[in-house]
């Protein structure tokens, strides 16, 4: 791709950006939000149209008219939100728009067998007959994955593949991905985990405000020059890996929510949690720990069938989310998509969401007091918006994710659930939101922030306590959140009588 | 990366008439097509230019634009209704077996306040029924309220034994022949829920509700919006407005019709919505687009008439008219 331009509504998202990438070669493709990655990739795959430049392919220049188009062409994508149907199969959604077909009927065992052959190479053994919904967002990327392979694409292009991976599903990926490359394909692989592109990357390509301004090998760029590179700027504290600065202990005293014992059907088995005011505590654990889901119980989002809840020592069984705003709780769901963001609406609308009912008069919303929330926020978060009014399906990632923490500071909560805050954004707004929770832990909020990252967890919280199969199984504190620990109780767990009482190193 | 931010432009909404312009700019397609209508019709219609001829046109529509404001906030939440029709139907056959009962026979004025306000609330009592269907046993609207779309007609041929009830009461005609200042009575009770409808839309907690539960209904739960009231209430208004809109047809012909009233005005309404840009799939509300829309297709008919169009071959260039339009607002959006 060389010198790609491309502009909407005369905002340059694209200019002069070029990547090469060579075949049987991983390529990191790596940039802060809004630095143009995503559309650099629309532009090959055909989704945009560029304004300016040349695209060569397989030797020759090729325009891709559409992602299907790319898709015939031999250029699999693999969307950072898995893009497949829920409600068809698993072998469906592999063969999606390529059934294997005779007479014009779908020969489904032949679809079948090929599904849980292309899955069995990857290492996954499931039943490809089941609804592709039923399973977790790994699995889903997974399929995603297989999908992509089974098209036998020259190039396969994966946005934050592991986002949603486990370790050992991470390890499963880059097997792939190594195999991939055995077989000469190339792969652009987009993501923020430094540790990831050195791991699997040949070269790479940073990528700033429209252009592209590093190309070379991955050997050759360490990691605090990528991180300059990416953010045009040298970065102050170099030792630190994330935005967190320790404030000491979390404050003593009587916790201020607390959950017990929490059952949820087969998701939860006994979850217990608690927060004191002014203190990050963190939920870890593995895809499908319980994690997400104890958080919703807590919210009321979800009614679970046994265990106590408890805010200020009073119980606090809350029966709708709008029953726990009201009692000063906020809940961020990881899905930033498909839960959060209201995607035709305004970045004004979706900061003030769930202020709404307190931003009225008889039911007529203040509009000169909502103003002023939003324009405080947007500038105390550094929002990046051209307006108030623009939709928040515009923003990037890192953006949408900073609303959505708006529109629950906006409601000043006691307590605030953030399920994997920094997934899928850029590095420094990651580290920009890391800092944020810090200084809200110290001014007096309690924190719960369910996170999949282990220096996340070390470096940002006074507290861990780790979920395994629906269920508490170990309880970390200070010096005591170490990694050997966290994997240790995530894997294995604790014996029971270590609940919940504190582990010592 | 912050600094930059601080510097966001000054909000827009500190203006009620920019806010007013930048609705109207979403659906400048449609405003442009309706331009075109009157600019076609001025030069090649006789007569098009009159008060009477706007007064005509005017009465027509204002039923369907009623009902198109219902409708437009339930396709907004990402429903839709088609009962209105068979609403406007009870509701017609409710109102002169209410003010034609000998009970009010002494006090005529009370039997006519009564056909005004009982037949309204049956019809959104029957809206909140749709809404229920909706929101508890969770059926699909276009399942939900194809019940009372069935049903509802039914109910009104029940109730008068599909007998036509004609009737010849000033008192209650005035909803539909009423002219003050000259203005029929029923074009100004429209506009007065047009601009209630685009105010609430715009300006209340529940019309930003409505939007936020049809744009991500998952993410307005969480973040406290009471999601089945919402849908109860816009289906709720919805059937209001039908039982209006079927008080205006009866007042109108001066009899009423089980069979006749509202006929197809759910598809009027859907097809209102639709040109006006109000996506089908819920999250946007183009409260002033459905009005153009609604007048768009208006204008079809009429000029269709007065060119002496048949109307079977009308019925075919309205429904190529309104793909386009459609069409044009669709590609807008994907800019």
């Amino acid at each position: 791709m060389q010198d790609i331009q491309k502009s909407f509504a005369g905002v340059v998202a694209l200019a002069d950006a070029s990547l090469t990438v060579a075949p049987g070669e991983v390529h990191a493709l790596i940039g802060q939000n809004g630095a143009g990655k995503s559309t650099m990739i629309k532009v090959l795959t055909g989704a945009y149209r560029r304004d300016g430049g040349s695209v060569t392919f397989a030797g020759g220049p090729v325009e891709f008219t559409s992602p299907l188009a790319a898709q015939q062409g031999g250029i699999a994508t693999i969307y950072q939100e898995v893009n497949l149907i829920a409600l068809r199969t698993v072998a469906e959604n592999i063969f999606l728009g390529r059934e294997p077909k005779r007479w014009g009927l779908i020969q489904w065992p032949v679809m079948n067998a090929e599904a849980n052959r292309l899955l069995r190479e990857l290492g996954i053994g499931l039943d490809v007959t089941r609804p592709l919904g039923e399973f977790s967002t790994a699995i889903q990327q997974m399929v995603a994955l297989a999908r992509a392979v089974s098209i036998n694409a020259r190039l396969v292009i994966m946005d934050e593949p592991t986002s949603s991976l486990n370790e050992r599903e991470v390890d499963t990926l880059f097997g792939v991905i190594r195999g991939l490359k055995e077989r000469s394909v190339s792969v652009i692989f987009v993501s923020h985990r430094l540790d990831e592109l050195y791991a699997v990357c040949d070269r790479i390509t940073v990528m700033r405000d429209g252009r592209t301004v590093y190309a070379g090998n991955m050997a050759d760029i360490s990691r605090l020059q990528l991180v300059e590179q990416m953010l045009g700027r040298e970065i102050k504290n170099e030792g630190a890996q994330t935005g967190f600065v320790k404030s000491g202990a979390g404050k003593a005293g009587e916790p201020l929510l607390k959950a017990e014992g929490i059952r949820l059907g087969q998701r939860l088995t006994g979850a217990s949690v608690a927060v004191r005011q002014g203190e990050v505590v963190g939920l870890a654990g593995l895809l499908g720990s319980g994690r997400s889901e104890l958080a919703r119980v807590i919210f009321g989002a979800d009614m679970p069938d046994a265990g106590e809840v408890t805010l200020d020592g009073q119980p606090a069984h809350f029966r709708t989310p709008a029953e726990a705003i009201n009692a000063g709780l906020g809940f961020c769901s990881e899905d930033r998509k498909a839960e959060g963001i209201i995607p035709e609406l305004s970045v004004r609308e979706n900061l003030t969401l769930a202020l709404l009912p307190r931003l009225a008069r008889a039911g007529v919303v203040d509009t000169v007091r909502q103003s002023e929330i939003v324009n405080r926020f947007v500038a105390q978060l550094g929002i990046k918006t051209s307006d108030p009014d623009q939709p928040i399906r515009e923003l990037s990632g890192g953006n949408q994710q900073k609303v959505l923490l708006a529109r629950w500071l906006a409601t000043d909560p006691r307590l605030l659930i953030l399920d994997e805050p920094t997934r899928g954004i850029d590095v420094g707004a990651k580290a920009e939101i890391q800092r944020l929770i810090g200084e809200l832990a110290r001014g007096g909020l309690g924190v719960l922030m369910i996170s999949s990252e282990l220096e996340e967890l070390i470096e940002g919280c006074h507290e861990v306590t780790v979920l395994r199969d629906g269920h508490s199984v170990a309880r970390l504190s200070g010096d005591g959140i170490t990694e050997p620990e966290l994997l240790h109780a995530m894997a294995q767990g604790l014996e029971p009588q270590d609940i919940p009482a504190q582990v010592s190193p | 990366m912050s600094g930059t931010a601080s510097s966001a432009r000054q909000a827009r909404s500190g203006g009620g008439w920019q806010t007013l312009l930048a609705d109207l700019k979403q659906v400048r397609a449609s405003i442009l097509i309706l331009l075109a209508l009157l600019i076609f019709n001025a030069l090649f219609t006789p007569y098009f230019l009159s008060v009477q001829t706007l007064n005509v046109n005017l009465t027509q529509v204002a039923t369907i634009i009623i009902v198109a404001m219902g409708m437009t906030l339930v396709i907004a939440t990402g429903g839709v209704d088609l009962s209105v029709g068979s609403l406007m139907a009870i509701s017609g056959v409710l109102a002169p077996l209410i003010f034609l009962n000998p009970v009010f026979a002494g006090a005529q004025w009370l039997g006519i306040a009564l056909a005004f306000v009982v037949p309204v609330l049956v019809a959104g009592a029957f809206g909140v029924l749709n809404g229920l269907f909706v929101t508890r046993l969770k059926l699909q609207p276009i399942v939900a309220t194809l019940v009372l779309y069935i049903a509802g007609r039914g109910i009104a041929q029940v109730i008068t034994n599909g007998q036509l009830q004609s009737f010849s009461t000033p008192g209650f005609s005035y909803i539909g022949l009423g002219r003050p200042f000259g203005i029929p009575f029923q074009v100004i009770l429209m506009l007065v829920i047009v601009a209630l409808t685009y105010w609430a839309v715009r300006r209340t907690v529940f019309g930003r509700s409505v939007l936020a539960v049809g744009g991500n209904e998952t993410a307005a739960g969480l973040s406290g919006i009471p999601v089945a009231r919402v849908k109860v209430a816009v289906y709720a208004i919805s059937g209001l407005l039908a039982g209006i809109a079927g008080l205006i047809v009866i007042a109108i012909n001066s009899s009423s019709d089980a069979n006749q009233v509202g006929q197809g005005m759910e598809l009027d309404a859907i097809a209102a919505v639709a040109v006006g840009g109000t996506l089908l799939a819920g999250g946007r509300a183009q409260v002033l687009g459905t009005l153009f829309g609604a007048l768009i297709i208006q204008l079809i008919r009429f000029t269709l008439l007065a060119k002496g169009v048949p109307d079977a071959a009308a019925l075919v260039v309205k429904a190529a008219i309104i793909i386009i339009a459609v069409a044009l607002q669709q590609r807008r959006r994907r800019e």
